[in-house]
Order: structure tokens, then C-alpha cells, then sequence
């Protein structure tokens, strides 16, 4: 190893491999047998649960948990893909302590929610492990359905579709299939190549075909679509991201913290990936948090998140922030960017005060500067590429020409999650097989 | 500090816990281990005739039940009595007595329904100077297919045959091992009171399969693809075992004949639900082979602790005070009406009560907007699942209603005792 935390400017190999294979290692191992038994008898089978409520996908906890602690995780894991075939990667990646564990009544009780999450983890990963896809195609409909973006809205919609014996064509703008699970998401939540596992696995119900490095607006249009399919399902995501609208936002190192997550998961050799000694990451949600620890797993000295209100609005959840600052990452709340300075590539950015006021949001004139090699640009993505025909409100879809529908990210509605797509892409694949149905 | 000590029957030991017949008391070093450990007393693992002694299985010997976590709540064994030699356990059984004086220590025996075997036991163990015997009437497995042990146990005529002809024999203080696979426990205690018992000891093991392998489809223990039922005990039989003592101690026929509570005893709560019941001390076995012999240690402080806080001070205070409330269902008071109320600040809104109570009872549990769960009172009949169904401790109680208030349900107020003998709804008293 040539490097250090310390080496100055964006630099591989700040840290052993051995230690970089431990800080990107799974984040919450898994349970064994004997402790999902454990877990699983806390679980109350509350009548009509709150976390079955709280769940975007509707999974009936109660009962897949029963499963488990009656030693029946296959029958478990049946229950949980019944309503989201994405169970698996929700598993690891739901911020369950903001929904499903958030309203256990273990949790209200003792502060100790039934770990749903890791429960749910333990059904799915036992049935994938025995090779177990507990669905059947009905008959071919002869009809045909394009989906747009294989993310986690696409491929619910894709796998309904096509149980309900529909013929769907993916059509990926990527070079692989996954959408955020695959590009985003915290390495050390999704270890193991799980993302494309389980898209493979979804596969297996038969009748889909992925076409990837294909983008609408580019190689195909929603017309065209329409005249090959008899339906179109748009789970297009958010492909752009938001300025930070400070001068000086082109210098080199200034980059989107979705790219950056980007190319760490397409890493397979994670020694290999440069980082800065300072790295500062600009947001508050998920992405922030996400790109900010894994740039101090990497070996950054020092990284910063910055977030221009107070923490409470913080998009991150106090259970992610925690998880930062565990990690060794500080966050300064209230501070906006005025302006990235350096000759050529960034050196320094520099932060405003900001009072959140009635009037909204107001610099308090005073400013301090933080050192940067790097910067991480996190402040929300936004959609682009929508096509002709699509009404956008709030800067999301909002309505859609005959045979079109669309979910996930792209289409308001709930927060921009996994789980919440797989909901709104498995929803449209029932009112689209309701309509080819006729 | 209260008292621990006890005299059962004359024999007396520092505290009421003894170790039960079974695999902990087979030999000397074991017995050490327990006498060192506290334990008051022993009763020495069951003793058969002169000659070759019985063998035991060579795959498992015990089956079992868990709860979560693997909790063992219940276990089942196909094990025989003693299987070495007749005269190694006597030299075994003297050699402990001579250093422990102060404890107690029974000989268990088993041998065949006729005089001259229970004769010839009783001559062999005549100079170990044990304390006493227990004659074992109760193991449901194995030796029972020859004829003894609850084979025995489950013939009243036999029980006091035998038991006779060791108060005969023998100068001895007995006590009589009780089978609980009977109908009617009383039958056997009062065969053994008439055939001159000192005392009866209570229960031995219930006849069990503990599972089915669902893959070999065999019951469990499994030996070589077959299974056989065994004996059951640990803390799953304690509710089967206080029954039964307490049917004993209230019994006209046998009220007042000293009682040794087995049954799944685990805590020194459970040994105080015994003595309150009517026993004079309690044999342990399943929590000691669980947890090991260190458990007496938590029995002993707790029971001190428990007879303190209730200014007893000894445990003959304790024996028997349960009994006087122990009756027949006719004679409970059917004008004591309650209520569960449901405490809202416990409240943990799993709505188990009202899945229960709606489902499975009465409907007289609402549930309203915002997950609150209310007893609607003119539903309610007190019946208790709610409470049971909790996992809240506390959060649901039953309360009672004052004298002279209007029951909701029935719209007739709560009157003085009452019970079913009385009832113009019994067709013994409408027939007078």
C-alpha cells in the first residue's frame, strides 16, 4: 500500500485490502437459524398489526414471522414475495426503523422492535438458498407489455405481469439490470452480488426479456412502444440531479453522489477506487449519508455532511445519521453552499449559515469555509426523460396517455424508496392486466 | 431469617428440597456434588432385587419439549432404575450417610409383588442407616411391563399389600411414590394410608411421547427407529401434579397424611405452591438436570426471603395454608362478578385481548379508532382470556364489582354469596 487517510487529493488504496474488505462488509449479518427462532418468538401476531399498515407493500409480518418460528422459512418467504418479489433486497435495504419496525408495538413498548427486517432477510435468504421460486406462469395471454427502467418498479411489474401469463419486454438504459439496487444503495447493505442474484432469481418465473443499454427518448419512444406493445409501464426513476447553484460548482472533484455510488458498486476491487483526503457531501437524505460513509470506509481523513436545515429535517433517518457518525463522519446542519473555491480542482467550499425562518430559509450573513479535495453533490435528483404526453406535477408524472402507466421514483406518491416502488410497479401490473383482460 | 429446616415424617434436613429418585441420585458422587451444592436431601435412585441388575437402552434415554430460546419445559425418559450393582449402591449409600448426617437420605426400591422380594430389599438396606424408604409405585416405563413400578401403582389393593408388608418388615419411616396415570389419585394415596404409609410422594412421571419425527416417523427418543412412551416431568407437569396433591391433602379419607410435592418444580416459588398445597417438602429432578445442582442455592434464599416477607417463621407455617381454599365448583361463589378493565397507559395496542375475545369468546372487547381497545362491561363475562392473551403484564385486571352494583350484563346486582347448590337453575335443587 502507497497511500494513507492522510495522502493528499483523490487517491486509491488509503487502506489495506483486508481492511476495506472488513468496512464494506455485510452491514447486518444475517441471523442464523437458531436466532431468527429467537427473534421470530417476540413477535406478538398482533390482530390487524400496525406494521403490516406500515408497510408500502402490505406483507403480512405477523404471519411470515409465525412461519419462521414454526420452522416453515419457505412458507415465510412465499408470504413475503406474495406481496413484494423484491423481499429480498428490501430486507437490507428498507429503512425499517422508520416504517415497519417504527410502529412494533415491541417498539413502542420496549424501545426493541421484532427485527422484521433481518426476519424477513432470513425467509427470503433460506428459500433463494434452496433454489425455491414458489410461482407458476398462468397460460400465455398472448399479449405483449413494455417496461421501461429494470428497477425495483419495473421488475414488480415485470414479474406480475408476467405470472398473470403476460409477455413483458425490460428495456434498461444500463448495461445491467437492477436500477438503484444495482447503481445505489450502500455497498455494505446489498453484499454479494445480491442485486443481480435476485434479479436473476425473479427471472425465473419466465416471459421476461431484458433489452439493456436501450433509453427512451434516445433509441426508442414511447410511440414506438406503444405500436409493438399493448401496454407500457414507465419506471424510469430519476435520472438527473440538482445544482448546487454556488459559483465555482464546475471545478474539478465536484461530482454527483449517485455517480460516485454508481461506480463503487460496479468496483470489484474497492483498493482500486479513488477517494479525497476531505470529502465533503452536500444533502441530507439517504444518498448523503450513504456517499458520505462509504467515502470513510474507503480511507477518507476527514468527510463532512453538510445540510442547509435544521436535523430534524434531515431526509436521512436519526437511525442512518447515527450510523454516520458512528462511521466517523460530522454533520453540520444549517449551512448552505456559497462557493466552491480552488485553482482548477476544488480546495476549499464555502458555507453560509442558514436560519430556517417563517419566510423560509434565510442566510445569516455569517460564513466558514471547510477544506475539500472532493465534493458530493446530494441535494435530490430529479426526472428526466419523461416523455411526450406525460403531465408532470411537483416534478414527478402525474398522468399519462391511453395504455401507458407508470411507478416508482418518477411518479409521486410516497417516499422514494425501494419498497414503495415495488408497490407501485406491482399495483400497475394489476390494473394493466385488469385492462388487457379486457 | 425463617426457618428452613423440616421434619418430614421424622426425618429431618436443613430445608425442604430434595433431589427426586432419578439419574442426579444414582451414585455417590453425584450425591456429594448435591450435598454439597445444599440440597436438604436425597432420595437414592430406585434400587431393585439382588442379582443382575436391569440394563438401559444405549441410544437416547430422554425426549423433550422447548419453549422459545429452547427453554426446556418438559422432559421424558425411558430410563430403568438402578443398573449397577445392588451392593455398590448400599456401599455408596453408606459411605455418603456417614459424612452427611444432617441430610436426608431415602432409598427408593422397586422389586417384584411378592413378600420375600420386599423382604429380602428391606433386610439388604437394613445397616446403610438411611433415613427411610420410598416405595416406587410410579415409573411408567419399562419396568412396569414386568409388573412393577406404576403397574403397581395403578392397583390400590396392591399398594397397600406392599406397603404393608414393608411397614412389617421394615422399621423404617415409608413413603409411597405415587403414579399420577390413574383417574383418581385419591384412591391410591388412601391404599397406601391403609396399608400404614407414613407418608406419600407425589407425582411420579406421566406416560408421554414428547414428538414425532416427521421425518422417520418415529417417536421421540428414537431408538433404532422405534420409540416407546416414556415418563414426563419438568415444569409443563406442575399444574397436573399441584392438582393432584392438593385432591390428597383436602381428601377427608387422607387430610393430614404427609405429603412430598414432585412435579416440575423449578423455582422456590414453585416448592412454595407445594408446601402451600399441603406437601411437607418437595423432590426435585428436571430443573436439577437441567440447570445443575447449583439451582437449591436460589430456592433456599428465595423461600427464606418469601417466608420472611410473609412473617413465617419456619416453613410449617407455609404447609397447607392453600388448602383451606381448594374446593368443588359448586361451591364457588357465582355472586362474585368482575370485570377486566383494561388499563390504557400499559396498552401496547397488539390487540391480542380483542382477537381473543372476539374470535374465541365474547365480543366484549371494542376496538376504536387510534388501536385503543375497550371491555365493553355488558359483554363481559370475566372470563380472563384477555388477560391470559396479554403480553403486558398487569395491563389487563379483573376487577370486582361492589356489592349492590348493577351487573351490566345481566342487569341484576351483585348479591351475597351464592353458589351452584343453590341455584334455581340446578335441577337437584328445582326437584326438592
Amino acid at each position: 500500500m502507497t497511500n494513507s487517510p492522510l495522502t493528499p487529493g483523490i487517491v486509491p488504496s488509503r487502506l489495506p485490502a483486508d481492511r476495506i474488505a472488513r468496512n464494506f462488509a455485510d452491514h447486518t449479518p444475517p441471523l442464523d437459524a437458531h436466532e431468527a427462532l429467537v427473534a421470530a418468538d417476540r413477535c406478538y401476531f398482533c390482530h390487524d398489526a400496525p406494521c403490516v399498515t406500515a408497510c408500502p407493500t402490505s406483507i403480512d409480518i405477523p404471519l411470515f414471522i409465525r412461519q419462521i418460528a414454526t420452522g416453515t422459512a419457505e412458507s415465510a418467504a412465499t408470504t413475503i414475495w406474495t406481496q413484494n418479489i423484491l423481499g429480498g433486497m428490501c430486507a437490507r435495504v428498507c429503512p425499517t426503523e422508520t416504517l415497519c419496525e417504527e410502529v412494533c408495538v415491541r417498539e413502542v413498548a420496549e424501545g426493541k422492535p421484532v427485527e422484521i427486517g433481518r426476519l424477513q432477510r432470513f425467509a427470503t435468504d433460506t428459500a433463494m438458498a434452496r433454489g425455491l421460486h414458489p410461482f407458476t406462469r398462468a397460460a400465455p395471454t398472448g399479449k405483449t407489455v413494455a417496461v421501461v427502467g429494470a428497477g425495483p418498479a419495473g421488475m414488480a411489474c415485470a414479474h406480475r405481469l408476467a405470472l398473470h401469463g403476460h409477455d413483458v419486454v425490460v428495456y434498461e438504459r444500463r448495461a445491467k439490470p437492477g436500477g438503484l439496487n444495482e447503481y445505489g444503495i450502500a455497498s455494505y447493505k446489498t453484499t454479494g452480488g445480491f442485486a443481480r442474484r435476485e434479479v436473476d432469481w425473479l427471472l425465473q418465473i419466465g416471459g421476461i426479456t431484458i433489452k439493456t443499454g436501450v433509453e427512451l427518448g434516445r433509441d426508442i419512444s414511447l410511440d414506438g412502444l406503444l405500436a409493438l406493445h399493448d401496454a407500457v409501464f414507465l419506471g424510469i426513476g430519476l435520472g438527473g440531479v440538482n445544482a448546487l447553484r454556488a459559483s465555482g460548482e464546475d471545478k474539478a472533484g465536484v461530482t454527483d453522489a449517485v455517480d460516485f455510488i454508481a461506480e463503487l458498486r460496479q468496483t470489484t476491487d474497492l483498493t482500486t477506487l479513488p477517494i479525497g483526503r476531505d470529502v465533503v457531501v452536500i444533502g441530507g437524505g439517504m444518498t448523503a449519508v450513504d456517499a458520505a460513509v462509504q467515502s470513510k470506509l474507503l480511507g477518507a481523513e476527514n468527510v463532512t455532511i453538510v445540510y442547509r436545515r435544521g436535523q430534524e429535517k434531515m431526509g436521512a433517518s436519526t437511525y442512518e445519521q447515527e450510523h454516520a457518525t458512528s462511521a466517523g463522519v460530522r454533520i453540520i446542519c444549517n449551512a448552505a453552499p456559497v462557493a466552491v473555491h480552488g485553482n482548477g480542482a476544488v480546495r476549499e467550499v464555502e458555507f453560509g449559515y442558514m436560519a430556517d425562518t417563517p419566510e423560509g430559509l434565510k442566510a445569516t450573513g455569517e460564513t466558514f469555509r471547510l477544506k475539500a479535495d472532493q465534493v458530493f453533490k446530494a441535494i435530490g435528483q430529479t426526472l428526466t426523460g419523461a416523455p411526450d404526453g406525460a403531465a408532470l406535477e411537483g416534478g414527478k408524472i402525474a398522468a399519462l396517455p391511453a395504455r401507458v402507466w407508470a411507478g416508482g421514483d418518477c411518479t409521486g406518491g410516497g417516499e422514494d424508496l425501494t419498497v414503495t416502488a415495488v408497490a407501485q410497479g406491482r399495483d400497475a401490473a394489476e390494473d394493466i392486466h385488469m385492462f388487457l383482460r379486457g | 431469617m425463617a426457618n428452613l429446616t423440616t421434619d418430614f415424617i421424622g426425618i429431618k434436613s436443613p430445608n425442604p428440597f430434595w433431589l427426586a429418585s432419578a439419574p442426579p441420585t444414582d451414585k455417590e458422587y453425584n450425591v456429594r456434588r448435591a450435598f454439597e451444592a445444599g440440597w436438604g436431601g436425597v432420595v437414592w435412585k430406585t434400587l431393585g432385587s439382588e442379582g443382575p441388575p436391569v440394563v438401559n437402552v444405549n441410544g437416547p434415554r430422554y425426549g423433550a419439549v422447548w419453549g422459545a430460546d429452547r427453554r426446556l419445559l418438559g422432559l421424558n425418559n425411558i430410563e430403568l432404575i438402578t443398573d449397577r450393582p445392588l451392593e455398590v449402591n448400599l456401599r455408596e449409600i453408606k459411605s455418603v450417610k456417614r459424612d452427611y448426617k444432617d441430610r436426608a437420605l431415602i432409598i427408593s426400591l422397586m422389586v417384584p409383588c411378592d413378600e420375600q422380594s420386599w423382604k429380602d430389599i428391606l433386610h439388604r438396606i437394613e445397616d446403610t442407616e438411611a433415613d427411610g424408604v420410598e416405595l416406587n409405585f410410579g415409573c411408567p416405563h419399562g419396568m412396569a411391563e414386568r409388573g412393577m413400578g406404576s403397574a403397581v401403582g395403578q392397583v390400590p389393593e396392591y399398594i397397600e399389600m406392599v406397603t404393608r408388608w414393608v411397614k412389617q418388615h421394615s422399621r423404617m419411616p415409608c413413603i409411597v411414590k405415587l403414579t399420577p396415570n390413574i383417574s383418581d389419585i385419591r384412591k391410591p394415596a388412601e391404599a397406601a394410608k391403609r396399608g400404614g404409609a407414613d407418608a406419600v410422594s407425589l407425582i411420579n412421571t406421566i406416560n408421554s411421547i414428547t414428538s414425532v419425527n416427521l421425518d422417520s416417523f418415529s417417536p421421540e427418543p428414537m431408538i433404532d427407529g422405534k420409540g416407546t412412551h416414556g415418563g414426563y416431568c419438568g415444569p409443563a407437569v406442575k399444574p397436573i401434579a399441584l392438582n393432584m396433591v392438593a385432591e390428597i391433602a383436602r381428601s377427608p379419607e387422607t387430610h393430614g397424611l404427609p405429603i412430598s410435592g414432585i412435579g416440575g418444580v423449578t423455582t422456590w416459588r414453585d416448592a412454595a405452591e407445594f408446601m402451600a398445597l399441603g406437601a411437607g417438602n418437595v423432590q426435585v429432578c428436571t430443573a436439577a438436570m437441567t440447570y445443575g445442582f447449583k439451582i437449591v442455592q436460589e430456592m433456599i434464599s428465595g423461600l427464606s426471603q418469601y417466608l420472611d416477607e410473609k412473617g413465617m417463621a419456619s416453613t410449617a407455617d407455609l404447609v397447607g395454608r392453600a388448602v383451606p381454599n381448594v374446593t368443588d365448583w359448586q361451591f364457588l361463589n357465582l355472586n362474585y362478578v368482575t370485570k377486566a378493565q383494561i388499563d390504557q397507559d400499559a396498552c401496547i395496542k397488539c390487540g391480542r385481548c380483542y382477537a381473543a375475545c372476539e374470535d374465541t369468546s365474547h365480543q366484549a372487547i371494542a376496538m376504536k379508532p387510534g388501536r385503543v381497545f375497550e371491555v365493553m362491561d355488558d359483554e363481559c363475562v370475566a372470563c380472563n382470556l384477555c388477560v391470559n392473551v396479554c403480553p403486558v403484564e398487569n395491563c389487563i385486571t379483573m376487577v370486582e364489582m361492589p356489592k349492590g352494583a348493577v351487573d351490566p350484563r345481566t342487569q341484576t346486582p351483585v348479591g351475597d354469596y351464592a353458589n351452584w347448590t343453590t341455584h334455581p337453575n340446578n335441577p337437584s335443587v328445582a326437584a326438592e
